[in-house]
């Protein structure tokens, strides 16, 4: 699938550790702070786990999705605590402030073709969320 | 026939028709082609006189005018008010006034008609007793004739002078009408339809006096007035109106030899020309066929015609002007709050008139069907006391619609609600809004043009923007429109459900679900193909589980708040909620929050007061009084949100739900415990409200207020719920509105006891709650609502749906789970995570900067 994610998944992956299983809420977002070679960034960091209680992201790969958390249309860093649903089955978060949806998946705004958030690939090692900054 | 030089055009009348024409001509470009000047005898620039009675019911006369203020001036016409035409000359082309004369090209008469007071003696004109009900100054006279005036008598019975009974009852006076003929309403009610009318008017407290003929008024003995009749009797009052009948102003047509029928009005043509075709008449003074024609509608299509008309040499042949073809005088009102309606043939004087007629004595309601002989159509109807088949049986009447099998269930009460005709059975050509002519084609064509909504639609047409009384029909023609064109007039609440709000509701409440998966595992939307988005094709089959998304989950959390009230920062109600929800505070535009501490009533301690200071101080929050009367404290970080509450709370604070569709405050006036004026304790009921309904979740938000006497300080009249001390106890008014669309809250009960107060507002609030759309404030739920005030208080009074026990339970079970969500949360370190800056990281956002601005914080 064709999404923006940062890095060709076959390339060297520099997988460093976030935060833990326990620090994310399930069907919704948390902050996490991260230095980068090009300096601190917020991301916004959603947990879609799929389960007997709740249905999981509709044909996704993955239940963990970064996105910046910082709002370009607001300027505020928001994003995190949007409500995460889904349009046509894609998954996506709502700005809290002026509600237009990005999606997980690729950070793409859905109102606005040129505005689109950078995004991060997660996943789970036992009990740390791991996060690749390439 | 071009002229170089603009025409002089003088209309004489600025009356509602008058005016309408000048906005025709203004419209069709014709205006430009014209010096137009208006004469109008009245000082008052046009006005509604249909909505004349509201006069006394809080509209001034800059709130009934009609159009803009600075509408004349912006078009160049010159509107000479206060200045009456007294002759026409019309061999040298001239209207004279007592400041002048002025010539025209083209003249119209758009000059109404007046009220007729019969020869009475003790009634001549000049006597202080001759009151008449047709001018904002007449009715300036009454109110006058009305101070220390305990009684006042209406000469007339019909339209009218019920509604001019009405206006003396609203000005406190001990109201009669008396009437010639043996029956009210003689020109449009059947006897049984009087009788009718007369049995509910005597009800409100209204003096009916049929078959009376007044010879004389004399110097009464314990009022100011004796009105003597024919058969000796007599009544004494102290204020005397006189409704008996309109005539046509024709006096002007008359003395310049314009042609006049038998019983007065000036003879007009198809096109409105009268028997000089320069010369026009338009509106009440206006004969056309022999008829008179003493509504707006026809005066506005009267006017069209005649701007259609001067607008000839102007344009090209085509389309061919409108030309006058009758009109019909149906008729719906509302006398004295009690439905009337008259359509066509309501005698059945037809030839063959077969009638139909349906009475309830025990409600006063009474209805009349005339059929025609050949039992293929309506020609008429009688409705009194219920106009709720008025809209059907006019369509049937004015379409020819054929009739349905048994005539007789147009008028039949039916136990699932009276059988309305579904807007696709009406003909093209269907008037929809009489008022501005707009025909059921017409909307066909303004929605292929683009209009996709009922707004749209309204202002391209202008439709419901008359009388009003089209409003429900129009909504149904569109949203039928737009569905027969494949535009989904959908009414369910997002793509992850096929349902209304009010749908979801009634699934939640009585299959007992408690959770947002469990809700959209078993009633959510079959997956909808994806659209041909250029995103990659999907992992999982067509079946895959949806997440729901920010319309359906907000609302889910609300209908699930408002029938169970678990906490909504629980697990699995926490991802469902608006941020402003889900850390119980509201955000603002940076990204901060803002506190909003509830104070019951706007009754604090200064000892908690300073509490508010102190933590204000301590966070470095910038600090207001709301409307709401009460402190917000702003510009609170995620992070502070925790040990701000612990304060709150440890003084004594709760949660004041300012962030949540939910009950928001109870604002008061200091009420008899302080004010001299004050009846009764308004503070202690407002906060006894709060106490009540606070955590209550709903379609939107609540705001509540109580004012301690009727100088109403708390204005509880632009409240969801506004209740208002009486000598004997409480006023209740709902859905009243502030803000964007200000709404008046309409009367809804009055002198309740404590009890019936609020078992009255549990219920209506239960209601609302169960039937609203989502957002949808009780103003707009109210508007919206099919039966109005009546069927709400039906239901929520008289109990007419048997829901009151069911709706009072509802809200008790509400009441007794409700718990401080901050305090909840607090106690709680699984809820407390979220409001953390980062997860994995303690510092506070560093992007969040602030500057200081009169001595406060504010966003940099
Ligand atoms: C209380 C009340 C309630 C009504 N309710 C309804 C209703 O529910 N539905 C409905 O369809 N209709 C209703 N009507 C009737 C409706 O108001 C009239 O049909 C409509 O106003 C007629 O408009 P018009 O312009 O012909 O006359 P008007 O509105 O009377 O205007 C005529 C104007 O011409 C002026 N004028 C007269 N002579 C001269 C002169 N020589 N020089 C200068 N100016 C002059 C008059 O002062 C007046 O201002 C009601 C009327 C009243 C009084
Ligand atoms: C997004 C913008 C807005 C926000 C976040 C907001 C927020 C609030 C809040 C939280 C309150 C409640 C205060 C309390 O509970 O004591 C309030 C009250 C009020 N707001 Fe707003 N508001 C907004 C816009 C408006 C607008 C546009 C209007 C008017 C057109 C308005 C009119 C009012 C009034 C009149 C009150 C007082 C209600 C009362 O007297 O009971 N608000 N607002
Ligand atoms: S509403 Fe009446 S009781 Fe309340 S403050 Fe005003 S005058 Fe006093
Ligand atoms: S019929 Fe009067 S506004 Fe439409």
């Amino acid at each position: 699938m064709t999404t923006a994610t940062a890095k060709d998944p076959t390339m060297t992956q520099t997988w460093q550790p976030l935060c833990t299983k326990a620090d994310l809420v399930a069907h919704s977002g948390v902050a996490a702070w991260i230095e980068t070679p090009e300096g601190p960034v917020q991301v916004a960091v959603f947990y879609l786990p799929a389960g007997p209680d709740m249905p999981g992201p509709p044909g996704q790969a993955t239940e963990l999705f970064a996105v910046d958390h910082h709002d370009p249309f607001s300027d505020a860093n928001v994003i995190a605590r949007g409500i995460v649903g889904d349009i046509q089955g894609e998954p996506v978060v709502a700005s809290p402030i002026y509600k237009q949806h990005f999606r997980l998946a690729d950070g793409q705004c859905v109102e606005d073709e040129s505005v689109r958030l950078r995004c991060w690939p997660l996943r789970f090692e036992g009990e740390r969320v791991l996060i690749d900054l390439g | 026939m071009t002229t170089p030089t603009p025409q002089d055009l003088i209309i004489i009348g600025n009356g509602m028709v008058g005016h309408h024409l000048v906005e025709q001509l203004v419209e069709r470009g014709t205006a430009a082609h014209f010096r137009i000047t208006v004469f109008g005898e009245e000082r008052h620039p046009a006005y509604d006189r249909v909505h004349l009675s509201e006069y006394f019911s809080g509209r001034d006369a800059a709130d009934l005018a009609l159009g803009e203020a600075d509408f004349y001036p912006t078009h160049d016409i010159t509107l000479r008010l206060g200045e009456g035409v007294s002759r026409i000359d019309r061999e040298n082309r001239e209207v004279i006034t007592d400041q002048g004369r002025y010539p025209y090209d083209s003249l119209v008469l758009a000059t109404g008609s007046y009220p007729f007071v019969p020869p009475i003696p003790g009634a001549e004109t000049g006597q202080p007793n001759r009151l008449v009900y047709r001018t904002l100054d007449d009715l300036d006279a009454i109110r006058a004739a009305a101070t220390d005036a305990r009684r006042g008598v209406v000469v007339g019975g019909g339209l009218l002078g019920l509604e001019a009974a009405n206006a003396l009852k609203s000005l406190d006076l001990e109201a009669h009408v008396v009437e010639f003929a043996p029956r009210l309403m003689p020109v449009q009610l059947d006897d049984q339809g009087g009788t009718a009318l007369r049995e509910k008017i005597e009800e409100l407290g209204v003096g009916v006096h049929l078959n009376r003929a007044t010879t004389e008024i004399t110097a009464g003995d314990d009022y100011r007035y004796r009105m003597t009749f024919k058969d000796g009797e007599y009544l004494e009052t102290d204020l005397i109106v006189f409704s008996a009948g309109i005539r046509p102003q024709d006096t002007l047509a008359r003395e310049c030899r314009l042609e006049i029928g038998e019983r007065g009005g000036i003879v007009i043509d198809d096109e409105c020309r009268t028997s000089d075709p320069e010369i026009f008449a338009i509106g009440e003074c206006a004969l056309w066929d022999n008829r008179i024609f003493g509504l707006v509608a026809p005066g506005y299509t009267m006017a069209r015609c005649a701007a259609d008309a001067l607008s000839g040499p102007f344009r090209g042949p085509e389309p061919a002007g409108e030309r006058f073809a009758g009109a019909d005088m149906s008729t719906k009102l509302k006398l004295l709050g009690v439905d009337v309606g008259s359509i066509g043939d309501a005698h059945g004087t037809s030839d063959g008139a077969i009638s139909y007629r349906y009475s309830d004595e025990a409600t006063g309601v009474y209805r009349r069907l005339v059929i025609s002989g050949d039992g293929k159509r309506v020609i008429g109807a009688v409705l009194v006391g219920d106009n709720d088949p008025y809209d059907t049986l006019m369509q049937y009447a004015q379409n020819g619609i054929a009739l349905p099998e048994d005539p007789a269930s147009l008028i039949l009460p039916s136990v699932e609600g009276a059988p309305t005709l579904g807007a696709d059975a009406l003909p093209e050509g269907a008037t929809i809004c009489s008022c501005h002519n707009v025909t059921k084609g017409a909307i066909s064509e303004t929605i292929d043009a683009g209009a996709c909504d009922l707004g749209a639609v309204k202002s391209a047409t202008k439709a419901s923007s008359g009388c009003g009384g089209c409003a429900a029909l129009l909504k149904s023609v569109v949203d039928h429109e737009l569905e027969a064109r494949g535009v989904e007039v959908d009414h369910s609440i997002c793509e992850h459900f096929a349902h209304t709000r009010q749908e979801l509701y009634s699934i939640v409440r009585v299959e007992g679900i408690k959770t947002f998966s469990e809700l959209i595992a078993k009633h959510g939307a079959s997956s909808t193909p994806s659209l041909g988005s250029s995103s990659a094709p999907k992992l999982g089959s067509s079946s895959a589980p949806k997440l729901g998304c920010d319309i359906c989950k907000p609302a889910v959390a609300s209908i699930l708040a408002s029938c169970f009230n678990e906490p909504i920062t629980d697990a699995a109600h926490v991802p469902l909620q608006d941020t402003n929800d889900t850390f119980m505070a509201n955000m603002q535009k940076n990204g901060t929050y803002s506190v909003v501490p509830r104070i019951p009533g706007g009754e604090i301690t200064p000892s908690k007061l300073r509490v508010l200071g102190e933590v204000g101080e301590k966070y470095g929050l910038y600090t207001k009084i709301t409307g709401g009367q009460r402190v917000d404290l702003f510009g609170a970080r995620l992070e502070q949100l925790p040990d701000i509450w612990s304060e709150l709370i440890e003084a004594g604070f709760e949660t004041g739900h300012a962030y949540g569709k939910s009950t928001r405050t109870v604002k008061s006036c200091v009420g008899s415990t302080w004010c001299r004026y004050g009846v009764q304790d308004s503070v202690g009921m407002a906060i006894y409200l709060e106490n009540r309904y606070k955590g209550l979740r709903s379609p939107h938000k609540l705001k509540f207020a109580v004012s301690g006497c009727t100088r109403e300080c708390a204005e509880a009249q632009s409240k969801d719920v506004g209740v208002i001390a009486t000598e004997n106890g409480w006023n209740l008014y709902v859905c009243g509105n502030g803000g964007m669309r200000p709404r008046h809250g309409e009367l809804f009960a009055t002198d309740l006891d404590d009890d019936s107060l609020i078992r009255t507002i549990d219920r209506f609030l239960m209601f609302y709650v169960r039937t609203a759309d989502r957002l949808q404030r009780t103003s707009v739920w109210r508007e919206n609502l099919e039966g109005g005030l009546d069927y709400l208080k039906d239901v929520v009074i008289d109990d007419s749906l048997g829901l009151g026990e069911e709706l009072e339970s509802q809200m008790r079970h509400v009441i007794d789970n409700y718990e401080c969500e901050w305090a909840n949360a607090l106690g709680d370190p699984e809820k407390l995570k979220r409001f953390r800056s980062f997860v994995n990281d303690a510092r506070p956002d560093p992007d969040i900067i602030v500057t200081e601005e009169r001595g406060q914080l504010r966003p940099a």
